[in-house]
């Protein structure tokens, strides 16, 4: 039954959210299946030449090495993938909890976490992943929690908007004159009614943490090697820029792809909702 | 007197702008704690970071006496901001020269450059912005609605790698690196200029023409609306007369937030064009982890964000009438 609705709500999107549908399914079966169906190793060196053209056998041409454009990408996209997932998930754990914290919690409470919040959204978002960088170093763990903190303020100002319009409503003053506690109220009577306006949220929290890893990649303070996400991919060929190799437009357009479609899909999809 | 009621008819305003500009202050100050206690106080031995494993205890130890890290933590925080406050923010580790003197040198570039981009992008996103949201829900505004969409998640290397290859490689107009030589003429001057400002303006032209749209179209559901076509006032005067300046406040309000995206992207932009800039410098003092160049460099970004906040603020607040009433 579910699964029959959902089909039918993708049906009924108008078609630039048809587009951003499948840009997004071509990238989510790509992060899990590519680095299967890859067809060279993304570190073995099979092209004579470097910075060759499309081929019959190599899709993409070959990189700065005589890589295989296409296989280093589809493991690229896995990692700017999978670490933007898991980043946004953090990101929007931690925002979402404590704006539910400030929202049922003391008055005090709602204060000082506001307050502090609103002192880290007024540090553009590019400079403070740049101090946390810098102060911290980047591994694969430390980057990941860097992006996703530098986007916890967003999500906890949206979140918490939302956990205070709830909080005045009848129905958490009856939970509240029940005598439930203030978790229970919470997660088990505010959270629910949440978590489709934060939708639309979540995904453009992803669209700047891929852009923002992928930022950071690019101008090598991202992943280090021999770890390369689509950002790093952009970097290791910038060599190629000047001879307009496709080393270089296929992952910058890859990421692309992916960020527009998630917009695009968003767009469409919330559109409909307010009809 | 006429002066006495004219003046009272601004207190109210005038209150809150003060207000407002307390409020600025008392978050750069916070702003400061942060980046200071994050930069400053969390990494390790920054003594023994300069002179590397091979030191002796002792040389670490004068090392870190003489940078003053043997301080207790507020303490340093205090002479770093006491510092920061008089326009001394200590002294560049890795290029030894002071801090400020290297500022000085790059600040320029990235206010020009910031500058022109706003220029170009302000009136072309209120275009945009204007042009979709009178055709509202037809074709054009559809047609508009996707590409701003589409423009505002380009990663910014991607439009630079585009233009590169347009216009430096395959047609030869433009150089690929943004130098600019000692007093440029006007045509070396656009040169150089053409492809950062060009990079920049896509991202900033596609945000605020998105927020402008949203801004004119609240208002144009307003009741008022109705009425002044109900008396036959015709479009266009519709829209500059009796909508945008009502439109006023959103639309300053998205000025700042969308001018200071360029901060974000003149990070890419100034990197891959080589254009000597503040940001460029930034990502060089984070490779080089030249803490005391990036601390004061990431507090002038803060400083000139809240500053483009507190001037729209202040927009918003001298244009709502309703505010004027003494």
């Amino acid at each position: 039954m579910k699964r029959r609705s959902l089909l039918r709500r993708a049906g009924a999107l108008p078609l630039s959210g048809k587009i951003g549908l499948a840009l997004v399914g071509f990238w989510i079966l790509a992060a899990i299946l590519g680095p299967l169906v890859a067809p060279y190793p993304p570190g073995a060196f099979v092209s004579e030449e470097v910075f060759a053209g499309s081929t019959s056998q190599f899709w993409f041409g070959s990189d700065f090495l005589g890589r295989d454009v296409l296989s280093r990408l589809l493991v690229g996209a896995r990692l700017t993938m999978g670490l933007s997932a898991i980043a946004v998930a953090i990101a929007v754990a931690l925002g979402t909890g404590l704006a539910l914290t400030a929202a049922v919690g003391p008055r005090w409470l709602d204060e000082l976490l506001s307050r502090a919040m609103d002192t880290l959204i007024s540090i553009p978002s590019k400079i403070f992943a740049l101090v946390l960088v810098a102060a911290f170093g980047s591994s694969v763990l430390l980057l990941t929690l860097i992006v996703a903190i530098t986007y916890v303020p967003g999500n906890f100002r949206i979140a918490r908007s939302l956990a205070v319009g709830l909080a005045r409503l009848d129905y958490v003053e009856v939970a509240r004159a029940r005598g439930e506690g203030r978790i229970h109220i919470a997660l088990v009577e505010m959270l629910p009614n949440m978590i489709r306006p934060l939708c639309a949220d979540i995904g453009l929290r992803f669209v700047f943490i891929v852009l923002l890893l992928s930022g950071l990649s690019f101008l090598g303070l991202g992943l280090q090697p021999p770890e390369a996400d689509l950002g790093a991919l952009v970097r290791e060929n910038v060599s190629g820029l000047a001879e307009g190799a496709l080393a270089i437009m296929a992952p910058a357009v890859a990421i692309a792809s992916l960020t527009v479609g998630v917009n695009l899909l968003i767009d469409a999809a919330t559109q409909g909702n307010v009809k | 007197m006429s002066g006495a009621p004219a003046m009272s008819r601004w207190r109210g305003p005038l209150r809150l702008i003060v207000k407002r500009i307390g409020l600025a202050f008392l978050t750069l100050f916070l702003v400061s704690l942060v980046i200071f206690t994050i930069s400053g106080l969390l990494p390790g031995d920054a003594a023994q970071e300069v002179l590397g494993q091979s030191a002796t205890p002792e040389q670490v130890a004068a090392l870190r006496h003489e940078m003053g890290l043997d301080q207790p933590g507020p303490v340093r925080y205090a002479r770093w901001l006491q510092g920061i406050l008089v326009g001394d923010p200590g002294q560049s580790l890795v290029a030894n020269k002071p801090v400020a003197d290297i500022i000085a040198e790059r600040l320029p570039n990235t206010l020009t450059l910031a500058a022109l981009a706003a220029l170009v992008s302000v009136p072309l996103a209120f275009l945009i912005g204007i042009a979709s949201a009178v055709a509202r829900g037809r074709k054009l505004d559809r047609a508009l609605n996707i590409l701003t969409l589409s423009m505002v998640a380009l990663p910014e290397f991607l439009v630079a790698t585009i233009a590169v290859l347009v216009f430096a490689v395959k047609l030869l107009w433009l150089p690929s690196i943004a130098l600019i030589p000692k007093d440029p003429t006007l045509a070396e001057f656009v040169r150089a200029y053409a492809m950062p400002v060009m990079v920049l303006t896509v991202g900033v032209v596609a945000q605020l023409a998105r927020m402008v749209r949203a801004a004119i179209i609240a208002e144009l559901d307003r009741p008022y609306v109705e009425m002044a076509q109900l008396k036959g006032v015709g479009r266009s005067r519709l829209i500059f007369r009796h909508v945008l300046p009502n439109a006023v406040g959103p639309i300053v309000n998205a000025m700042a937030l969308s001018l200071s995206y360029l901060f974000g992207g003149a990070i890419i932009v100034e990197t891959i064009f080589s254009y000597p800039g503040l940001a460029s410098l930034m990502v060089n003092a984070v490779t080089s982890r030249d803490m005391p160049l990036l601390q004061a460099c990431a507090m002038i970004f803060c400083a000139a964000y809240l500053l483009l906040v507190l001037i729209a603020d202040t927009v918003a607040i001298l244009a709502n009438p309703r505010l004027r009433q003494g």
